[in-house]
């Protein structure tokens, strides 16, 4: 039994120590707007805040984030409306959807360590998340968006 | 795809209906489908309505229009709209609910849309690709509309006791005179109306559209994917659910000769190991079978599977390699081939011409790799089979779980989840049959969820090729004769023995319809026998047909020391809608199951967005060095896409500053996402070329995630894409645009490599890299 704090809340998850972070959050606490993409900390996909910093939950288990405070998509903004999940919706970016949570998630981070960002560290910071419709352009005018307004 | 596949397996002629005339637009559709353009005229049904005949009433249970299928007025206002067609990022989920929207005179604000269920015979064709969804359904979609309209409009009459004619429809309001009321007020009673004839609807003036052709609506699903609520297929969970993680044969037609579960049963979480039966080639969508764990949670599913010990009989395609199976596609791909079109006398062209200048241009294997990896959930319990799955085509999928399951149709349900992508992969439900016969065995629902080295290793694989043009010249470089002959492993082997050959299908995306205006002609097809499941990619041959035509016609020009696009005007020819009864096209002709009057191949459209792309892109301007601008054009699913991509190479690498993109899709439906699936293609088209490539090694496949199956990422992307829609009225009828951006793109690119650095690209995938 381990103890996550997920988006505030503490939450118990009923399992071995090294479960993954992902499937713990998605099929244990039921949040399942963090995706699995690739296992191997490729895509980004699986992306989440911990202690503020983008992690791929993918890549970690629930005893080394026990007693850090995680963020999942669900829990980046309490009425869905931080800054980047604007930007998103004002620009149209998804398509299918599916890594958009992962991106996001990335960005919010990105933009939290440096408000400042410039548009080359947009690009090399976003680059760990793979969007295979193809949504980048929007993607990056979403982060220069939000970056610009926060 | 699959459903003229099966179409061509029966030998049944594409034209004839499959299911008899049960509405007055099937009537309507098939008096004019012969007549083509020829349409029929009303006298009361708007001027602004002329319909013309589309593909979808052949498609297995053709198109449906009752209005009360897709539409619920409830009445607070809000108004439910179904939503039939698959939704995997093209946007149809909302493109079409709007239609019905706009013309029923509907706040989009007040609409809420509920995904339908696979049930053809109730809401008409639900095989979402073929770039058909807007290209079938629009004229249905509208129907649908001005049928809810006129059951307002009867209803508050009625109410009212006023004539009907003095009825004003306004945003989600009636009025007439001084009497106004909400589509809320008159849902009850004008759901209780008669549904009207088509004879006796009217249809709005384009004039009069709020959403249609307008680009102003965002996706209806936008607010729940950027806060994490939108659900796809594994974000399905049932009480008492377990989860499926299975180790697959690493050879299509391998099988399991032994296998040890004690290391998976002793992982924590792992409750069951379970034994699936084996499939070979043509087993159509059939799972390949092997060894399932099943576990109370993904990571035990995950973890179980990989502490599997299996030993494996490789099969019957154990031998197959990559290297030796292209080099003899490209042995075949110099002899002659069977002649699937021929004008004039190649052969005689070539053996008198003053030269002769031939080209091979090569395409590995691609999988999909949507971000999504196949996933499904499925619990059968008491004779009934349920199914929440992200696929194509649900009713498809309904009819295979059922024959897997040994059920009748009518016990099985297939929920529709949304689709985290698809390009074609997820209209093969191996993946729903696996969890069905999975819950079966145990007892329970189960999810099977595919890890991503399992969606590369056992996809359908997009074919293999190899394209080879050659052409005779006269003494003043005049082409005089062509032959293109085309060798890849055919779709059809994944549902038939195998012949070697390409089916019609396959013939006609880009090859049979080749527009070149050559007098002698031939083209071929070589046979190559597929050692995969070969299934379709996202736009399917068009790719490497594109590719090929469109760097040959780039290669042939600087041969010449002629100007690219001049070169590529001069081969497409005079003006004219392309004859293919007098052209010599094969009497099998497929043009993506359209009637050929109605969306002929016509070069002005191809070679005005090829002039589009160029103009607006500025060819022919003088560029640094290390810089260099491509061309490409093609038609595919009927739509035409002109593309000018721009290439600049740092130490190297290939960068993509800009990209061109030209599209000729009939009248605009949803302009919006018609640029996000131009962008999408410029970035995929991108990927394509640089890195798509799947490799097998004695039958298995090398690659199995994303660092040795990569994709553009945002630090090397096409940065900049321009989306150029020509504009056409209402009557040009529009074609889909989820496809037809991709093909040009790797040629675009290919030759603008080309010109930046003098080497020539003529295997897919090139690579990211270049030697200068």
């Amino acid at each position: 039994m381990t103890t996550l704090k997920v988006n505030g809340e503490s939450r118990s998850i009923d399992g071995p120590e090294d479960m993954t972070l992902l499937w713990a959050l998605r099929d244990m606490v039921g949040l399942t707007g963090t995706k699995y993409g690739c296992g191997a900390g490729l895509c980004g996909a699986c992306t989440v805040h911990v202690d503020g910093v983008a992690l791929r939950a993918c890549q970690a288990t629930v005893a080394e984030v026990a007693g850090k405070e995680v963020t999942t998509i669900e829990g980046l903004s309490p009425d869905g409306n931080h800054p980047v999940q604007v930007a998103w919706r004002e620009i149209n970016v998804p398509q299918c959807g599916f890594c958009q949570a992962g991106q996001i998630m990335q960005a919010a981070s990105l933009i939290n360590e440096k408000p400042d960002i410039s548009d080359q560290e947009i690009l090399d910071g976003m680059a760990g998340n793979i969007c295979r419709c193809g949504c980048y352009e929007r993607i990056v005018a979403a982060v220069r968006t939000a970056a610009s307004g926060s | 795809m699959l459903q003229h596949i099966e179409n061509a397996l029966a030998e049944k002629p594409l034209a004839a209906p499959e299911i008899a005339v049960t509405n007055v637009s099937r009537r309507l559709f098939l008096g004019s489908a012969t007549a083509g353009l020829a349409i029929a005229a009303f006298s009361n049904p708007a001027d602004a309505f002329v319909r013309w005949p589309v593909g979808g009433e052949q498609m297995p249970n053709g198109l449906r229009s009752e209005p009360l299928v897709f539409v619920t007025l409830y009445p607070d206002g809000s108004v439910e709209i179904v939503a039939h067609r698959a939704e995997m990022g093209q946007g149809a989920r909302t493109s079409l609910p709007m239609v019905i929207a706009d013309e029923m005179g509907a706040d989009w604000d007040k609409v809420s849309l509920t995904q339908a269920e696979g049930n053809e015979p109730k809401y008409g064709n639900q095989d979402t690709d073929g770039s058909r969804s807007m290209r079938h359904h629009l004229q249905t979609m509208r129907q649908i509309g001005a049928s809810i309209r006129h059951m307002l409009v009867q209803a508050a009459a009625q109410t009212w006791e006023v004539d009907a004619s003095t009825i004003n429809v306004g945003v989600h309001e009636l009025s007439s005179g001084d009497k106004t009321a909400g589509f809320g007020e008159m849902a009850a009673a004008a759901m209780a109306q008669p549904v009207p004839e088509f004879e006796a609807l009217d249809f709005k003036d384009p004039s009069e559209f709020r959403y249609i052709g307008k680009g102003n609506v965002a996706i209806y699903d936008l607010h729940d994917i950027t806060t994490g609520k939108a659900i796809y297929g594994a974000d399905v969970m049932l009480p008492g659910m377990k989860v499926a993680a299975i180790a697959r044969p690493p050879v299509v037609g391998g099988t399991a000769t032994a296998h040890d579960a004690a290391g998976a049963l002793a992982t924590p979480g792992v409750e069951s190991v379970v034994e699936l039966p084996y499939s070979n080639i043509p087993a159509k969508f059939a799972p390949l079978g092997g060894i399932a764990v099943i576990a109370s949670n993904t990571d035990a599913a995950i973890k179980g599977r990989d502490a599997l010990e299996v030993t494996w009989d490789a099969g019957p395609h154990g031998g197959y390699n990559a290297e030796p199976y292209l080099a003899e596609m490209r042995e075949t791909a110099k002899a002659k081939g069977n002649v699937l079109r021929a004008e004039g006398d190649a052969d005689a062209a070539l053996a008198s011409a003053s030269r002769t200048f031939a080209r091979e241009y090569t395409q590995a294997h691609m999988a999909h790799a949507k971000m999504e990896p196949p996933v499904a959930v499925a619990h059968v319990s008491g004779g009934k089979a349920e199914i929440w799955a992200p696929v194509q085509s649900p009713y498809g999928a309904r009819a295979d779980i059922a024959a897997a399951l040994g059920m009748d149709i009518a016990d099985v349900q297939v929920n529709v989840t949304l689709l985290g992508g698809a390009f074609g992969r997820k209209s093969k439900c191996d993946f729903a049959i696996e969890a069905a016969l999975l819950s079966r065995e145990v007892g329970a629902p189960v999810k099977v969820q595919w890890t991503r080295e399992d969606d590369i290793r056992h996809s359908f694989y997009h074919t293999a090729s190899v394209e080879r043009l050659e052409v005779a010249l006269d003494d003043n470089d005049k082409v005089t004769g062509m032959r293109f002959n085309s060798v890849a492993p055919s779709i059809l082997s994944t549902f038939a023995p195998d012949s070697g050959h390409q089916f019609f299908i396959e013939s006609g995306m880009g090859h049979v319809d080749m527009p070149f205006e050559v007098p002698n002609l031939s083209i071929e097809n070589g046979k190559a026998m597929a050692h995969t499941r070969i299934g379709w990619f996202r736009a399917v041959s068009n790719i490497p047909r594109a590719w090929a035509v469109q760097s040959f016609a780039s290669e042939l020009a600087h041969e010449l020391g002629r100007d690219e696009k001049e070169m590529l005007l001069e081969l497409i020819g005079s003006d004219r809608k392309l004859d293919p009864a007098a052209q010599g096209f094969p009497e099998d002709f497929w043009n993506y199951g359209e009637d050929y009057a109605t969306f002929p191949i016509d070069t002005v459209r191809l070679k005005n967005v090829l002039n589009l792309a160029a103009e607006k892109g500025g060819w022919g301007q003088d560029l640094p060095e290390g810089e260099g601008m491509g061309l490409a054009v093609h038609r595919s699913f009927v739509t035409y896409v002109g593309t000018l991509a721009r290439v600049k190479v740092v130490d190297g690498l290939i960068t993509v500053p800009e990209v061109h993109m030209a599209v000729d899709c009939g009248f605009a439906v949803n302009p919006e996402r018609i640029r996000s699936q131009m962008e999408g293609a410029a970035v995929q088209g991108m990927t394509i070329a640089l890195f798509s490539g799947v490799t097998h090694t004695d039958g298995a496949v090398d690659q199995s995630n994303y660092h040795d199956y990569q994709m553009v990422r945002a630090d090397n992307f096409p940065r900049k894409v321009h989306t150029h829609i020509v504009e056409h009225g209402f009557d040009v009828p529009p074609s889909g645009v989820g496809e037809p951006g991709v093909p040009p793109v790797a040629p675009a690119i290919a030759n603008a490599v080309f010109n930046a650095t003098g080497k020539r690209m003529r295997d897919l995938p090139m690579g990211d890299v270049i030697d200068t």
